[in-house]
């Protein structure tokens, strides 16, 4: 049997007193598509940053692919990171944003990088971009852009939170059409976000957060039509009536 | 520019005011001994700029390095660039640069090292480490206006700690932090001034000198003015000119 891609058994996190993560415990298989939504606060981030060490945790255990993560090895870059920001690099043209990594962490050539780069940007869909600087994309265009330089780092695992809660409403399809590609390619996923129909065709696992607790978990069918909890009740109907 | 113009004007003012009390004859290129005594002032320019941009240099690179640990998520790491930059911000120009000319050597000596310190390296080191407590704030502050996502998106794509900051954070950075880096640089070429005190021959040293020997303070002195004028103008407009160069190279989100 293989090692679960993700497995977090019992993670509590605190920043200073307040405890933001309360005895997470959450598997992930490789392939699998995993949903998270709750309301605002509630720590979804902090679960995905605690994921790829963008933020450590203090107790419990965290296991990429069977192997424990501790505070002290490094963020890793076999963990793709989408943020709802972007952060694209502003001082770089795309092409620069997408071969940095592949160039200074992997060791790459820039000839080799670059082949690489622009097989991604074909994959987002905008390989006529290259050379332009980021600030010169439309915010649909950018969020592209970070993906195909997560891809570009060929990670065994993609994180996102919030992917497209930066972006104008006519720009969200496009984000979650490449999202939703990447997903059918096999690739093991985490996403934090509140578009229900993109989590419907894509989950294998919806997750609900509430006060740093999974409250719920299930697969999509069971989630959307028959939630246990009161409070994933009160939120989907919230949600979903936008 | 205005200044200069105010300056020219002063100057003008006070010459036509009465005959006595000028006597630029001490500096008239147009004789023989006045455009010796030109030369002889002018002549500390070199040694004047030279301890400025090394000051400037060195100082830029020890505030680097006394910046970075002051964004530490560590709380010692941040002690560290706080006392530093408390410490050398407090003590004044003058006794430091006795302290580092006189004393230096003799904390030197006595662990059997034997390195003398001259006037230009006396002034070099005072000037560089007393203005690294400010250029390690402009970093600092600089360093700091780059969102946090900037660094953690470049973490995720397996950057390392110093690759971040060279190839991500400081290129960003650096806009941001050329007008007070540059203001800095202008404030240690007037600071140079006091390396004079402790014999050195740049542009003040040579006035003193001069003024010892043809008792003219007054336009000798007016003459050093115009020169540090000169020096600090050349400056502002070269900085200018590469702060639109830059401007222009990234007009970024
Ligand atoms: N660096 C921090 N220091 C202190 N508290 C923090 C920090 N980061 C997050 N928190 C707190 O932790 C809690 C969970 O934050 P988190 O960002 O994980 O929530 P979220 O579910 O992603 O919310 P949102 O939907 O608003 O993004 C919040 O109450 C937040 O205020
Ligand atoms: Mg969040």
């Amino acid at each position: 049997m293989t090692e679960p891609a993700i497995e977090m058994i019992g993670v509590d996190k605190f920043f200073g007193d307040f405890q933001v993560l309360k005895g997470i415990d959450l598997t992930v298989q490789r392939g699998e598509k995993v949903v998270i939504c709750g309301p605002s606060g509630s720590g979804k981030s902090t679960v995905v940053r605690c994921i790829n060490r963008l933020e450590s945790h203090q107790a419990g255990t965290i296991r990429l692919n069977g192997e424990t993560v501790t505070d002290s090895g490094a963020i890793r870059s076999d963990v793709g990171m989408v943020f709802q920001q972007f952060n694209l690099f502003p001082h770089l043209t795309v092409l620069e944003n997408l071969t940095l990594g592949p160039i200074k962490a992997l060791g790459l050539s820039r000839k080799e990088a670059e082949i690489r780069a622009r097989k991604y940007l074909e994959r987002v869909r905008i390989p006529e971009q290259a050379d332009k600087k980021p600030s010169h994309l439309s915010g649909g265009q950018q969020q592209r852009v970070a993906i195909a330089r997560s891809l570009c780092m060929e990670p065994q695992l993609m994180l996102f939170d919030e992917p497209t809660s930066a972006l104008d409403p006519e720009m969200i399809s496009e984000v979650l059409d490449v999202m939703t590609e990447l997903a059918l390619d096999g690739m093991t996923m985490v996403v934090v976000t509140h578009e229900m129909g993109f989590a419907r065709k894509v989950a294998d696992q919806m997750v609900f957060m509430d006060a740093g607790e999974i409250v719920e978990s299930g697969t999509p069918a069971a989630f959307f039509d028959a939630p246990k909890s009161e409070r994933c009740r009160l939120f989907l109907s919230q949600i979903l009536k936008h | 520019m205005r200044l200069f113009v105010l300056f020219a004007a002063l100057l003008a003012l006070s010459a036509c005011g009465s005959g006595q009390v000028w006597g630029w004859y001490v500096i008239d290129p147009r004789t023989a001994q006045g455009w010796t005594n030109v030369r002889f002032l002018i002549s500390g320019m070199g040694a004047t700029i030279l301890l400025s941009v090394l000051a400037a240099a060195i100082s830029m690179s020890v505030g680097l390095i006394v910046a970075l640990p002051g964004l530490s998520d560590r709380r010692g790491w941040r002690l560290v660039n706080r006392v530093y930059v408390e410490f050398i911000r407090s003590i004044p120009l003058l006794p430091m640069l006795f302290w580092v000319f006189y004393g230096l050597p003799i904390i030197f000596r006595s662990f059997g090292l034997n390195i003398p310190i001259d006037a230009f390296w006396g002034a070099v080191i005072t000037l560089a480490i007393s203005d690294s407590a400010f250029t390690a704030e402009i970093y600092r502050a600089g360093i700091q206006s780059i969102a946090r996502g900037q660094s953690e998106a470049a973490q995720t794509i397996g950057l390392n700690y110093w690759q971040t900051m060279r190839y991500v954070i400081l290129p960003q950075a650096l806009r941001r932090i050329l007008p007070p880096l540059a203001n800095q640089f202008i404030y240690i070429v007037k600071m140079s001034a006091f390396a004079s005190v402790i014999g050195m021959q740049e542009l003040t040293r040579r006035a003193n000198e001069l003024v010892v020997t043809e008792y003219r303070p007054l336009e000798i002195y007016s003459l050093l003015i115009v020169e540090y004028l000169v020096l600090v103008l050349i400056i502002s407009f070269f900085v200018r000119w590469l702060e639109r160069r830059m401007g222009s190279d990234e007009r970024a989100a």
